[in-house]
C-alpha cells in the first residue's frame, strides 16, 4: 500500500490507517471493536451496513449522528464513537 | 351501576384533568374514550406551558393554570423541564413590542425580562446573528402531554373513577350518554372531545387547524430554551388559511422538537412536504445551523379551534346538564388544569378563581 493509497484519520484519539475507499465503519472497526453505546448501556455496532439501522452512528469533526457505514473515510477526520 | 355524578367524554389532556379534579372531589366519575389515552391533539402538542399575553382572557386562564402545573415539577411521568421561554424579534418593528409585553406579563405576576442582541447570542448561540432583541420568561416549562394525561387518569381511577375504554359515545340521551355497545350511563355530561365536539353538540362551532412537528436526533446541550419568534401570536391568532411560525423546544432527551404550522380545513392529516419545507425554511432563518441536524420523525396534529380562539368552558345553553370543555386550540396543555378547576367551581356553584364569562359557550350562541 503506497502513501497515496492510504487514508490517515483519528478514531477516539487513536491514529488509524486504512486503504483509500474504505468506509468509516471499516476504519472504526480497525481501531476498536467498540462502537456507540445505546441509551440504556448496550454496546452497538454496524448491523445492516447499508444505512438503514443507524447502529453505526459516530461523531465526525463535531457533527453528531453520522452513519459510519455510509461515509467514506477521509484524511484528517476526527471520529468519536460517542455519538 | 351506571349512575354517575359526572360522565366525561374524551380522555385527552382536558378530559383527564377534569376527571382528576372531579374524582378528587369525591364525585362518582366516568371517563369514556374510544382511542388511546391522550392520543389525539394531546399527543401532537409540544407541551409548552406558556403564557400568551395578547388576549387578556387567555392570559388569565394560562396564568391560573400554570400555577397549578407547578405541582407536576417533580413528577417523572410529566417529564417537566423548566427551560424557560425565549422570544426573539428579527426586526426593529417586532422588537418595539417587547417592553409592552414584558410589562403586561409582569403585571400578571409572570417574571419576564428584556434581552438585547448580545444577550441572545450568549444564552442561545444557535440564533442567527443580528436579531433585533428578545424577551426571556425564565420560569416557563415544557412537559410530555400524553404522560401527564395517563397520570391524571390514573389518579382519577385511584379515586374510583371508572374508565370505559375503547367505547365511543353514540348519542346524548336525557341526563346521560349512550355508548356504542348500547350501554347507557346516567348523570351530568362533560364533553372534552376537542375537535370532535360538533359530533355531539353541532351548535358549538369548531374548526380543525392542522399543525406539523419535526423531532430531531439527540443533540444534548445544543439548545437551552424553548425559542419562539415574537410574531408567533400573529400566526397563532391570525385568520390566514395557512401560516408558519418559528418555535423550537429542547426535549429532556436532548432532542429538538420543531414547529409550527397552521392550516385551516386541511383535507387530510398527512404530512405535507410543501408545508413542512415552508416551516423549516422559516426556522432556518432564525437558526441556520438547524439545517445540519438530523430529523427523526415528522407528524401532524389537529388543533381544536373555537370561533374566537378561546375554549368553551361551561354549560351548553339549551341543553340539560350538558357541559363542555373544548376548543383550546394550541394552548390546551397550558390551560388544561385551570380549565378543570374552573369547571368544577362552576358545576358546584362556587365562584371560580378567574372570571368565567369570556369562556362561556353562551357567547357564541346568541
Amino acid at each position: 500500500m503506497t502513501a497515496a493509497d492510504t487514508i490517515r484519520l483519528h478514531v477516539d484519539g487513536q491514529p488509524v490507517e486504512v486503504p483509500r475507499g474504505a468506509s468509516l465503519a471499516a476504519a472504526v472497526a480497525h481501531a476498536t471493536p467498540h462502537f456507540r453505546v445505546s441509551r440504556n448501556g448496550q454496546p452497538r455496532a454496524p448491523l445492516c451496513g447499508m444505512g438503514v439501522c443507524f447502529e453505526c452512528r459516530v461523531q465526525v469533526d463535531g457533527e453528531a449522528h453520522v452513519r459510519a457505514c455510509m461515509t467514506p473515510a477521509r484524511d484528517g477526520m476526527r471520529v468519536s464513537t460517542h455519538d | 351501576m351506571s349512575r354517575f355524578d359526572l360522565i366525561i367524554v374524551g380522555a385527552g389532556i382536558i378530559g383527564t384533568a377534569c376527571a382528576d379534579a372531579a374524582a378528587a372531589l369525591g364525585w362518582r366519575t366516568a371517563v369514556v374514550e374510544p382511542g388511546p389515552v391522550g392520543g389525539g391533539a394531546t399527543a401532537a402538542a409540544m407541551g409548552h406551558l406558556v403564557a400568551m399575553d395578547d388576549d387578556m382572557a387567555e392570559l388569565a386562564l394560562a396564568r391560573y393554570s400554570i400555577r397549578q402545573w407547578q405541582a407536576f415539577a417533580d413528577l417523572p411521568a410529566a417529564e417537566f423541564s423548566r427551560c424557560g421561554t425565549l422570544w426573539v424579534a428579527r426586526t426593529a418593528a417586532e422588537a418595539a413590542g417587547i417592553d409592552a409585553r414584558v410589562a403586561r406579563l409582569r403585571a400578571a405576576g409572570i417574571y419576564a425580562q428584556v434581552l438585547d442582541a448580545g444577550d441572545l447570542q450568549r444564552i442561545e448561540p444557535l440564533l442567527a446573528p443580528g436579531m433585533a432583541g428578545g424577551m426571556l420568561v425564565p420560569d416557563e416549562a415544557v412537559v410530555y402531554p400524553p404522560g401527564v394525561a395517563r397520570h391524571l387518569l390514573d389518579q382519577a381511577l385511584s379515586h374510583d373513577a371508572q374508565l370505559y375504554a375503547a367505547r365511543r359515545v353514540q348519542a346524548l340521551i336525557h341526563h346521560g350518554v349512550q355508548l356504542d355497545d348500547g350501554t347507557q350511563l346516567h348523570g351530568r355530561v362533560l364533553l372534552a372531545t376537542g375537535g370532535q365536539l360538533p359530533e355531539l353538540v353541532p351548535e358549538l362551532p369548531m374548526r380543525l387547524r392542522k399543525g406539523h412537528l419535526v423531532i430531531s436526533e439527540r443533540y444534548p446541550g445544543l439548545l437551552q430554551h424553548q425559542v419562539l419568534e415574537m410574531g408567533y401570536a400573529d400566526s397563532a391568532h391570525g385568520q390566514a388559511d395557512s401560516s408558519v411560525a418559528f418555535n423550537v423546544q429542547p426535549r429532556p432527551t436532548g432532542q429538538l422538537l420543531l414547529g409550527s404550522s397552521r392550516e385551516f380545513d386541511a383535507d387530510s392529516g398527512e404530512v405535507s412536504p410543501p408545508m413542512l419545507q415552508r416551516m423549516l425554511q422559516h426556522a432556518f432563518a432564525f437558526m441556520p445551523s438547524l439545517r445540519r441536524l438530523r430529523a427523526l420523525r415528522t407528524w401532524t396534529g389537529m388543533r381544536p379551534t373555537s370561533v374566537d380562539g378561546l375554549p368553551y368552558l361551561g354549560a351548553v345553553p339549551g341543553r340539560d346538564e350538558v357541559w363542555v370543555a373544548a376548543g383550546h386550540e394550541g394552548l390546551g396543555i397550558t390551560t388544561a388544569l385551570g380549565s378543570a378547576l374552573l369547571l368544577m367551581d362552576l358545576m358546584r356553584g362556587h365562584t371560580p378563581a378567574i372570571d368565567p364569562a369570556p369562556y362561556s359557550p353562551a357567547r357564541v350562541m346568541q
